[in-house]
């Protein structure tokens, strides 16, 4: 791993910011209008109807389930993949039919694509033809030297570990400077360790970049700790767009409810900002009227031990600095997450509280 | 449309089209003759003879080559037979003799001067006709059967086996009702290779004297001067060659014998052999191994011992090889040139188009050998008579008749390679034909050599072809060889024989060095 000093390992990133806090817009870089991709006849289109838009420097992760079109989307930026309907354009240009030599958008593999017959630091050199042999020399290994990988220079990509060849291909990306870095899937292939110590480095060598970039994962945590931003997409279409916490708290489907963080669903009869359900009269977190779904976070629920309570824990889950519950509740199951001090056993009664406003679902 | 895949499209239609258009002037040649004429040929009593004669022949060598490779597969996959790698590599070996050097060696056996009445002091008749071909083809060929056999042993599931006999069946019924059919697969794909080798083959037959279909176009072109007929008997040896293929591959369709469910398979036991069954096993590898490797070497060291002015001899046969060389290398440049293109074509471009393509690429290696080098001389007596009787259009035929070799490596190659490594190419900013030169081709360079080293290895010892369209004083090994042979002089055809047999032993070497890395 890089040799960052102990001191700065476990401290919050410089650009973190407070929750709910959002950044000032930042100049338009990246534009896509109504972006449709269709692979086969007869078949559902991959892409549907697709619009995005990207600032300078930011990040912002694609999440979806497998098949959703993500990585379609992302290939149809970085011009691998040519779009039906909808346009591409960078820097206010349209770029949706460039090849994808022309369009300067760096892009990071799933499987890192190092070129396998040359040295690392040929890999990394690689994109810098135009500069002179000396300068390009220099340049990849000021970048080498970023990624932390100074003095393996002369190593063949495949002995390297993982984790290297994931930095010599984010190295190799970055050494060409582009505006904006395409990643798909960039930490699947590593350990789970590593993928939580990789993304951060990542996301910092981005930003000092000052590079934007598109992540597609299907991991809502590695979107939620990585992305400025994050679109949700299911089954080719974006469904919801926010920061990470404004999709956490309002989620727009049940779909989004569970696929970011888990999620109860019931059902209520609503007006206004008030909702009925079989947990009484609730606040809601914006207006609705009529019958409606609902989404409670299972921290959301308080659990508190009732001889009599008409619910009763099936399953926990002992997790250290918090356990989860399945209660029953007639025909319901809730999921419930409690602080780690309670102790209560599989079996025993208890009565489920609702202590925040719910969300209502599309 | 990326430019580039126009481009690769563009460049595989016209290699397709360069390898089915010469067909077409042999049809417009056969197409000369009046419908009575055609008539008449094709009832002719000798057209159905030479039909029943490839049929016999077919018939004959696949039922031979399978009795000695089924028990060779079987010995060395399922028993443990003592060195049983050596048995292997030992049934590999015969593809080292072309079958026109085995029929030599099995011509070379009989005579008042021949091995047998020299070295054990009896004459025996000249082996010739059927039994003479079959054997010839049978000893070079069961190998390609042997391989196909041994992988799919190895392949198969053991514990279909194990549940068979679990659920009461006896050995020999479990061999006939669950190995036979999962080894069918495998036999049909050897039997399609042979069977192709079978009908194309020239330089057996020839020297054994057995009229087949090859063998008679060669006659009607080249002494009887009949080259309607002659193009005739090329249309039905096509046909019969694309109605082999058609055969195999619909009885391939259907069938599935892949594995289902998701248990491990079981490791291999295997049969433990007493030792009376030790000396059978061995007796049998010792009757094959005397017969394909013994035979011919024996026989040649025979007749190179005899020949006393070996260097009086040694400057032909430098010339002779010099001119095998001198189309054997174009041809494998060209082949792994054209293979590039129709290979990218199906990795990375897949579509209707690349699948016709890579069908077109097949037909050089489906037709056999005499037809295809037929076609090209009728295209050029009458297309582009500047090409007839040269070079270039040699090593051309060749490219285009070796094509699918060079291609089968190429196209694993490039399965292999990741398009994402490409891909990251062009995201860093280069074209699509420098990404192919900085990136592709370096990646692949191995199978892309493998392809131009079989290519180069089968060119040099190629007969019938070259007879056909051989530059005026070109005369390779093969083609010395061969007329040497045919013309009884064995002792002069021995140094051309053995040079061809050292020489197809480096392409054995070569096999058998991609079969341990394969497996």
């Amino acid at each position: 791993m890089t040799t960052l000093p102990k001191s700065l390992r476990f401290k919050m990133p410089a650009e973190a910011t407070p929750l709910g806090f959002r950044p000032a817009p930042k100049a338009l870089l990246l534009e896509i209008k109504r972006l449709r991709k269709h692979f086969a006849h007869g078949d559902a289109p991959a892409v549907e109807r697709v619009s995005l838009d990207l600032g300078e420097g930011e990040m912002l992760a694609l999440l979806g389930p497998s098949g959703c079109g993500k990585t379609t989307t992302l290939r149809m930026i970085g011009g691998f993949e040519t779009p039906d309907e909808g346009t591409i354009s960078l820097h206010g240009e349209d770029i949706t039919s460039l090849p994808p030599e022309a369009r300067g958008i760096g892009f990071v593999f799933q499987d890192y694509a190092l070129f396998p017959h040359l040295s690392v630091l040929d890999n990394v050199k690689f994109g810098l033809r135009k500069l002179p042999r000396a300068k390009a020399v220099a340049r990849a290994q000021e970048m080498l030297a970023l990624v932390g990988l100074s003095g393996l220079d002369a190593r063949k990509p495949h002995e390297l570990s993982g984790g290297q060849q994931q930095r010599v291909a984010l190295a190799r990306t970055l050494a060409v400077a582009p505006p904006l870095v395409l990643m798909d899937e960039p930490f699947s292939n590593l350990d789970a360790a590593m993928r939580v110590e990789t993304r951060q480095e990542v996301r910092k060598l981005l930003k000092a970049a000052g590079s934007a970039a598109i992540l597609v994962t299907h991991d809502q945590e590695e979107a939620m700790a990585v992305a400025d931003r994050i679109a949700v997409m299911e089954s080719g279409r974006v469904v919801q767009i926010g920061t990470p916490d404004e999709i956490y708290r309002n989620p727009v489907s049940a779909f989004v409810a569970s696929f970011l963080g888990r999620s109860n669903i019931l059902t209520g009869t609503a007006s206004g900002m008030q909702v009925q359900t079989e947990f009484g009269n609730l606040p809601l977190s914006r207006a609705a009227n009529g019958a409606v779904s609902l989404s409670v976070r299972p921290e959301q629920i308080m659990l508190e031990p009732d001889p009599d309570g008409t619910a009763s824990v099936v399953g926990r889950e002992f997790r250290g600095h918090d356990q989860l519950f399945w209660v029953q509740e007639g025909e319901r199951c809730m999921l419930v997450i409690s602080g780690a001090g309670a102790s209560i056993e599989v079996g025993s009664k208890v009565r489920l509280r609702i202590c925040d406003c719910v969300v209502p679902l599309a | 449309m990326p430019r580039a895949r126009v481009i690769f499209s563009a460049l595989g239609l016209a290699i397709g089209g360069l390898m089915v258009l010469p067909l077409i002037w042999l049809v417009m040649r056969a197409f000369q003759a009046d419908l009575a004429t055609v008539i008449d040929m094709f009832t002719r009593p000798r057209t159905l003879q030479l039909l029943g004669n490839t049929f016999a022949l077919v018939v004959c060598t696949l039922v031979l080559a399978t009795a000695m490779a089924l028990p060779l597969a079987w010995l060395v996959s399922r028993t443990d037979l003592k060195y049983r790698r050596v048995v292997n590599i030992l049934a590999v070996i015969p593809l080292a003799t072309p079958g026109y050097v085995m029929a030599y060696a099995l011509i070379g056996l009989s005579g008042n001067f021949g091995f047998m009445n020299q070295v054990f002091g009896f004459t025996i008749p000249r082996l010739q006709g059927l039994w003479g071909a079959t054997l010839a083809l049978a000893l070079y060929t069961f190998p390609y059967i042997y391989l196909n056999l041994r992988a799919a042993f190895s392949g198969l599931d053991q514990s279909l086996e194990e549940a068979a006999r679990a659920l009461g069946a006896t050995p020999r019924e479990v061999f006939f009702r669950v190995t036979l059919p999962h080894l069918m697969p495998a036999l049909m794909a050897g039997w399609l290779v042979v069977g192709l080798y079978v009908i194309g083959d020239f330089g057996a037959v020839a020297l054994m004297r057995y009229e087949v279909f090859s063998y008679a176009i060669y006659l009607q072109y080249s002494a009887m001067f009949d080259r309607v007929y002659a193009a005739w008997l090329a249309l039905m040896l096509i046909a019969i060659a694309l109605s082999v293929v058609w055969w195999e591959s619909r009885l391939r369709e259907g069938a599935h014998f892949a594995r289902t469910g998701s248990g491990a398979g079981t490791g291999r036991r295997r049969l433990s052999l007493s030792l009376p069954g030790q000396f059978i096993g061995w007796g049998f590898v010792v009757v094959v191994v005397l017969a394909s490797i013994g035979l011919p070497v024996a026989v040649l060291s025979f007749w190179m011992v005899r020949l006393d002015d070996l260097p009086t001899v040694l400057p032909a046969l430098v010339r002779a090889f010099s001119q095998s060389l001198s189309v054997a290398v174009p041809s494998a440049l060209m082949a792994a040139a054209m293979a590039l293109p129709v290979a990218v074509l199906a990795v990375r471009y897949p579509s209707r188009l690349s699948t016709f393509i890579n069908r077109l690429a097949f037909v050089g290696y489906a037709v056999p050998a005499l037809a295809f080098a037929l076609a090209f001389v009728f295209f050029s007596l009458n297309a582009a008579r500047f090409l007839y009787q040269t070079q270039f259009l040699l090593v051309t035929v060749y490219a285009l008749s070796f094509l699918a070799l060079a291609l089968g490596p190429i196209r694993s190659a490039l399965y292999q390679a990741r398009p994402s490594v490409e891909e990251s190419a062009r995201a860093l900013g280069y074209g699509p034909f420098s990404v192919f030169a900085k990136v592709t081709l370096p990646t692949i360079r191995p199978g892309v050599v493998a392809g131009m080293v079989l290519v180069f290895v089968i060119a040099m010892k190629e007969l019938p072809i070259a007879f056909l369209l051989a530059p005026t004083g070109f005369r390779p090994l093969s083609i010395t060889m061969f007329s040497r042979t045919s013309e009884g002089m064995l002792m002069e055809a021995a140094p051309y024989a053995a040079a061809i047999m050292a020489f197809s032993a480096l392409f054995v070497g070569f096999v058998l060095r991609h079969d341990k890395k394969a497996g």
